[in-house]
C-alpha cells in the first residue's frame, strides 16, 4: 500500500454534501455571536455605547473589554522569545485599539441576522492616534513600550573578514508583500457547557493545545473541555491557531448557558484572522570573482502588525535558519527586528519564513551571477552543498532544534529539472522568442525545507470486537488528505483492509496528547507513531491467532484483515475472530525525535510579460522535489500543486494592502485576488525519492510546503530575464502598476 | 420570524419555509432546509462555493434572495447522487483526485454539472473560461480540470 495512490478515503462525504464543516453543526438553543471591530488602525477607546443594542428583541448580550477584563491575553504556543509576553492580544481590546478589525465588543443574539443588525447599533468612541505602517521605522507600542520588542540574531563564521577578502560585494533591499493563507472556508467556531465540560467544535490544526490553553484561561481541569474537529476547509498555517474568537464562544457559553456559534465572513476573515509574509530585507553578499559566496550579511525588518499571537517569533526565527539554504556560505550574520505596526496581527503561512528567505537568498545569488557575468545556474551548482557533506550541520538553531540536514543530493536533482525542460532548447527557444520581440524568460529557485516538528506523536489503534480496525491520533486534518496516508501505513504494517480502516483525528477525548497538523509534521511524525503502533498490534494479533490455529507466531502472516499459516491459506482466522475472542484489542505506540528532516526542491517558471498592460503570465512551472518517500505519489503531487497556487498568488496578485491611515483595502475578494484556473500555468513535478531521510523508519520527508517555497524567488528571476533586466524585481508581489512603475 | 412563506423546491422536494425578504438563497437551503452541502466562502459572489442550479442554470446562492426563488426548481450538491450512485462528476472528483479540503467542491460539481448539460463537449479553452468561475484554495484547479474532462467524456459516452 505504501507507495501506491488509492482513492481517498475521506471523499464521500465531502462530494455528497454531508461533510460537516463548522457552520454546518448546529445546536439547540444556540446564539449566534457577532463581533463589533474595530474601524480604526489606531486609537484610544473613549467609549462604547451597547444600549442601543441591548435593547434589540432577541438580542441575548453585549460585552465589551470590561466584561471579560478578568481574562488574560491569549498566549503563545510556539517560540517563546524573551520580552513578547506584554505585546500579546486581549481577548476584546482595553482602552486601545490597535488595528482595523480588532473585536472591541461582542453581541449574542437568536439569530445571523439579527446579531449583525444589533452589532451595527454599538457605537464606538475614538480618539485617533498616530499609526504606525513603516516597519522599518518602529514606534512606540505604548509611551513606554518599545514597538521593537525583540530581534532575532544568529550567524556563524566570520562574516567581516569574508567582507574584508571579498572580490565583489553585492547589496540589495527586498521585499516580500504582505499576504496570507485565506482558506476557502472561514474560521468558525461552536462551543457548549453543560454545567461540568466545555466542548468546542471547529477546532483545526492543533485542538489539544487548544484544549489546554483554553482550560488554562477559563481557570478548567482539562478533563473537562473537549475540543471536536470536523471538516476543515484548509488550514495553510493560519486556521486552527487559538484566536480572540474562539476564547469568546467558550467563555459565552459558560456565561450565558447556551451554546454559542460564531462564523466568520469574508470581511472580517481578511482583516482579522493571520497575516504572513511582510518583511523587507537589507542583504549583503561577498563572492570571489568565480562566484563563490563566502558570506552573506543580512537584516530584516519583520512587520508583525498589530499584536504578537499564537507564533510568537516562529516566522522570523524560521526566516533567519532558514536562510543560507541549499548553499554553503562558510559564514553568516542575520539580524531581525520584530516590529509592531498598526496592521492586522501575523502569523504563520505555508512556508513561514522560507518563502520569504528563498526569495531574498535567491534574488542575491541572481545579482552575483549577474555582477559577474556568470550564469545565474553555475553559480549556484559551485554553491551548493555536495552529497558527500551531508549530514551538514549549520551552526544554527530552528525552531529551537538543530539545523542538521540530513540527507540529500541538490545537485543531482538540479540536473533532473534542467533535463526535464531540456535546458539548453529551452533557453535557446526563449532566446529567439526575445529576438521576435516576446517579453519571455525562464528562472529558476533552489531551497531547502523542512519537516516533521517533533517532539512527538502518539497513536492508538484498536482491533474492535467486530474486526474493525480504528487507528486514533491526535493530529488534524485541513484537507491534505491524512486520513488516507494514515490508513495506507496502517494497512501495510498491519495487514489490514485499506478500505475498512478508520481514522480518527482532532477529538481531544479520544487520545489524551496530540500535536497537531502544521509544519509539514504530520506525515513523518503521525506516520513514524501509526507504523510503530501497527507493528505491534500485529504482533498481538499474531499470538492471539496462534493459539486459535495452534500454530505457532513464527509461522503466520497476515494480510487484508486475516492470519493465515504461511504456506497453507486455508488456515486461517479473520480479524473478526480475533476481535471476538478476545474482546478487542488495543497498541499505543509513540514516535519522538530532536530533530527534523529536511526535504528539497528547485522550481523552475517560465513567463511572459505583456507588453501593453505589464501583466505577467506563467506559462510553465516545473518542481523537482525529494519526499525521501511518497506514502501515496498523488496526494504529494496534489500538495505541491495547490502550494505553487499559492505562491503564485504571493508572487504576483494578493496583497493586503493598506492606506495612510492604516484602513486596509484588500477586504473582499473582489481586491484581494486569489489565483484562478486562468491564472495556473500546467505544473510539471519531478518527483524524486533519492534520498530517504535516516531519521524516521519511513523514510519519509514531508511535501506539505516545498510547492511554494520558491515561487516568488523564480517567477522573480524569470521576469528579470523576460525584460532582460537583470535585478528588476525587488519587490513581491510583482503586479502590473509595480512592473510598470519600474 | 419570516414575513414571507414561501414554497422552496429542492432536488424535487418542496420546503415550505419563512423567511424575511432579506435571505439568501443559500441561508433558506442551510438553515430552513437543513441543507449544508451549499458552502459560502465570500458571501460577495466571487468564490461560488455557493453555485446551485436554478431551472439547471448555475447561479450565486448567496446573490440570490429565496423570495425570488419561488416556482423554479432549485437543484443542489446533495442530489447529485442517486441511490447511493454518486453522479459521474462526483466519481471522476473521487477518481482524479479534485478536492482536498473539499469545502469549494459542491460549488464546482454544481458549476460544472449546470456547465456540461449546456455544453457536453467543452474546448481546452470553453473548459478553462467556465472554470474559472470559481476559487479553490486547495488544488491549483490541474485535477478539477481532469476530473470534468474525465466526467464529461464519460457522460458523452
Ligand atoms: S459564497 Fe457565493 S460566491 Fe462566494
Ligand atoms: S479543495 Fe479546498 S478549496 Fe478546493
Amino acid at each position: 500500500m505504501i507507495g501506491s495512490s488509492p482513492r481517498r478515503i475521506e471523499d464521500r462525504p465531502l462530494l455528497t454534501g454531508t461533510a460537516r464543516f463548522a457552520a454546518d453543526v448546529t445546536l439547540a438553543g444556540q446564539l449566534h455571536m457577532r463581533v463589533v471591530r474595530s474601524q480604526l488602525a489606531s486609537g484610544r477607546i473613549a467609549a462604547v455605547d451597547v444600549d442601543a443594542a441591548l435593547e434589540m428583541p432577541g438580542v441575548a448580550a453585549v460585552w465589551t473589554g470590561a466584561d471579560v477584563g478578568d481574562l488574560p491575553p491569549i498566549d503563545f504556543r510556539m517560540t517563546k522569545v524573551e520580552g513578547l509576553s506584554p505585546y500579546r492580544q486581549p481577548v476584546l481590546a482595553v482602552d486601545f485599539v490597535r488595528y482595523v478589525g480588532e473585536p472591541v465588543a461582542v453581541v449574542f443574539a437568536e439569530s445571523e441576522y439579527l446579531a449583525e443588525d444589533a452589532a451595527d447599533l454599538v457605537f464606538v468612541d475614538y480618539d485617533d492616534l498616530e499609526v504606525s505602517l513603516d516597519v522599518t521605522m518602529p514606534t512606540l507600542f505604548q509611551p513606554d513600550l518599545s514597538g521593537e520588542p525583540a530581534r532575532i540574531e544568529k550567524g556563524y563564521g566570520d562574516v567581516e573578514k569574508a567582507f574584508g577578502e571579498a572580490d565583489v560585494v553585492v547589496e540589495l533591499e527586498l521585499a516580500i508583500g504582505r499576504h496570507s493563507g485565506v482558506p476557502l472556508e472561514t474560521r468558525g467556531a461552536l462551543a457548549t457547557w453543560d454545567g461540568a465540560a466545555l466542548r468546542v467544535y471547529g477546532a483545526a490544526k492543533v485542538p489539544h493545545y487548544n484544549r489546554d490553553a483554553v482550560a488554562r484561561m477559563l481557570g478548567l481541569d482539562r478533563d473537562h473541555v473537549h475540543f471536536s474537529e470536523g471538516h476543515v476547509g484548509g488550514g495553510f498555517g493560519i486556521r486552527g491557531e487559538l484566536y480572540p474568537e474562539d476564547v469568546l464562544v467558550c467563555v459565552a457559553a459558560m456565561r450565558l448557558g447556551r451554546p454559542i456559534k460564531w462564523i466568520e465572513d469574508r470581511r472580517e476573515h481578511l482583516v482579522a484572522a493571520n497575516h504572513s509574509r511582510d518583511q523587507v530585507h537589507r542583504i549583503r553578499a561577498a563572492a570571489t570573482r568565480d562566484g563563490v559566496i563566502t558570506a552573506i550579511d543580512d537584516e530584516f525588518f519583520h512587520d508583525q502588525g498589530a499584536y504578537v499571537r499564537t507564533h510568537a517569533a516562529t516566522v522570523p526565527d524560521l526566516t533567519a535558519a532558514m536562510l543560507p539554504g541549499p548553499y554553503r556560505i562558510p559564514s553568516y550574520r542575520v539580524t531581525g527586528h520584530i516590529v509592531l505596526t498598526n496592521k492586522t496581527p501575523a502569523g504563520t503561512y505555508r512556508a513561514p519564513g522560507r518563502y520569504e528567505g528563498t526569495f531574498v537568498r535567491e534574488r542575491v545569488i541572481d545579482a552575483v551571477a549577474d555582477r559577474l557575468g556568470l550564469d545565474r545556474i553555475e553559480v549556484r551548482r559551485m554553491n551548493l552543498i555536495t552529497p558527500g557533506e551531508i549530514p551538514y550541520e549549520r551552526d544554527l538553531l530552528a525552531l529551537g532544534t538543530h539545523v542538521v540536514y540530513d540527507s540529500g543530493d541538490y545537485p543531482t536533482l538540479l540536473d533532473a529539472v534542467l533535463d526535464h525542460v531540456d535546458h539548453t532548447t529551452l533557453v535557446a527557444e526563449l532566446v529567439s522568442r526575445r529576438g521576435r520581440g516576446e517579453l519571455v524568460g525562464m528562472g529558476v529557485g533552489l531551497f531547502v525545507e523542512k519537516s516533521g516538528l517533533g517532539p512527538f506523536d502518539e497513536v492508538r489503534i484498536e482491533l474492535s470486537e467486530d474486526g474493525t480496525v480504528e487507528v486514533i491520533t491526535g493530529v488534524a486534518s485541513i484537507g491534505q488528505g491524512i486520513e488516507t496516508a494514515m490508513a495506507q501505513v496502517c494497512a501495510s504494517a498491519l495487514g489490514a483492509d485499506f478500505e475498512s480502516i478508520r481514522v480518527t483525528h482532532g477529538q481531544t477525548d479520544r487520545i489524551d496528547r496530540g500535536m497537531g497538523a502544521f509544519a509539514t509534521r504530520t506525515t513523518v511524525m503521525t506516520g513514524s507513531a501509526t507504523l510503530a503502533a501497527s507493528q505491534t498490534l500485529r504482533r498481538m494479533i499474531i499470538d492471539e491467532a496462534a493459539a486459535m490455529l495452534e500454530a505457532s507466531p513464527a509461522d503466520l502472516d497476515v494480510a487484508e484483515g486475516r492470519v493465515f499459516v504461511v504456506g497453507s491459506p486455508g488456515a486461517s482466522v479473520g480479524f473478526a475472530e480475533v476481535g471476538a475472542v478476545t474482546g478487542g484489542l488495543s497498541a499505543t505506540e509513540e514516535f519522538t525525535t530532536d530533530h527534523m528532516t529536511y526535504p528539497y526542491g528547485v522550481h523552475l517558471a517560465v513567463v511572459a510579460v505583456d507588453a501593453e498592460t505589464s501583466a505577467v503570465a506563467v506559462e510553465r512551472f516545473v518542481i523537482g522535489y525529494d519526499v525521501g518517500k511518497a506514502i501515496n505519489p498523488t496526494l504529494v503531487e496534489g500538495q505541491l500543486v495547490g502550494a505553487v497556487a499559492q505562491g503564485l498568488g504571493g508572487a504576483l496578485y494578493e496583497e493586503f494592502v493598506f492606506d495612510d491611515h492604516g484602513q486596509p483595502l484588500a477586504t473582499s475578494f473582489m481586491d484581494y485576488l486569489m489565483p484562478t484556473l486562468t491564472e495556473m500555468p500546467p505544473v510539471e513535478i519531478v518527483l524524486s525519492e533519492a534520498t530517504p531521510s535516516p531519521l524516521n523508519p519511513l523514510g519519509v520527508k514531508g511535501a506539505g510546503e516545498g510547492g511554494i517555497t520558491a515561487v516568488g524567488a523564480a517567477v522573480a528571476a524569470a521576469i528579470d530575464d523576460a525584460l532582460t533586466s537583470p535585478g528588476l524585481v525587488r519587490r513581491l508581489p510583482v503586479t502590473p502598476d509595480r512592473l510598470r512603475a519600474v | 420570524m419570516g414575513d414571507h412563506t414561501i414554497d422552496l423546491t429542492v432536488n424535487g422536494t418542496t420546503h415550505s419555509i419563512d423567511v424575511e425578504a432579506r435571505m439568501t438563497l443559500a441561508d433558506a437551503l442551510r438553515e430552513e432546509c437543513g441543507l449544508t452541502g451549499t458552502h459560502l466562502g465570500c458571501e460577495h459572489g466571487v468564490c461560488g462555493a455557493c453555485t446551485v442550479l436554478m431551472d439547471g442554470q448555475p447561479v450565486r446562492a448567496c446573490l440570490v434572495f429565496a423570495v425570488q426563488c419561488e416556482g423554479v426548481e432549485i437543484s443542489t450538491v446533495e442530489g447529485l447522487a442517486r441511490d447511493g450512485q454518486l453522479h459521474p462528476l462526483q466519481q471522476a472528483f473521487w477518481d482524479h483526485h479534485g478536492l482536498q479540503c473539499g469545502f469549494c467542491t459542491p460549488g464546482f460539481l454544481m458549476l460544472a454539472v449546470g456547465a456540461l448539460a449546456e455544453n457536453p463537449d467543452p474546448s481546452d479553452e470553453e473548459m478553462i473560461e467556465i472554470l474559472s468561475s470559481n476559487l479553490c484554495r486547495c488544488t491549483g484547479y490541474q485535477n478539477i480540470v481532469k476530473a470534468v474532462k474525465a466526467a464529461a467524456e464519460h457522460m458523452r459516452s
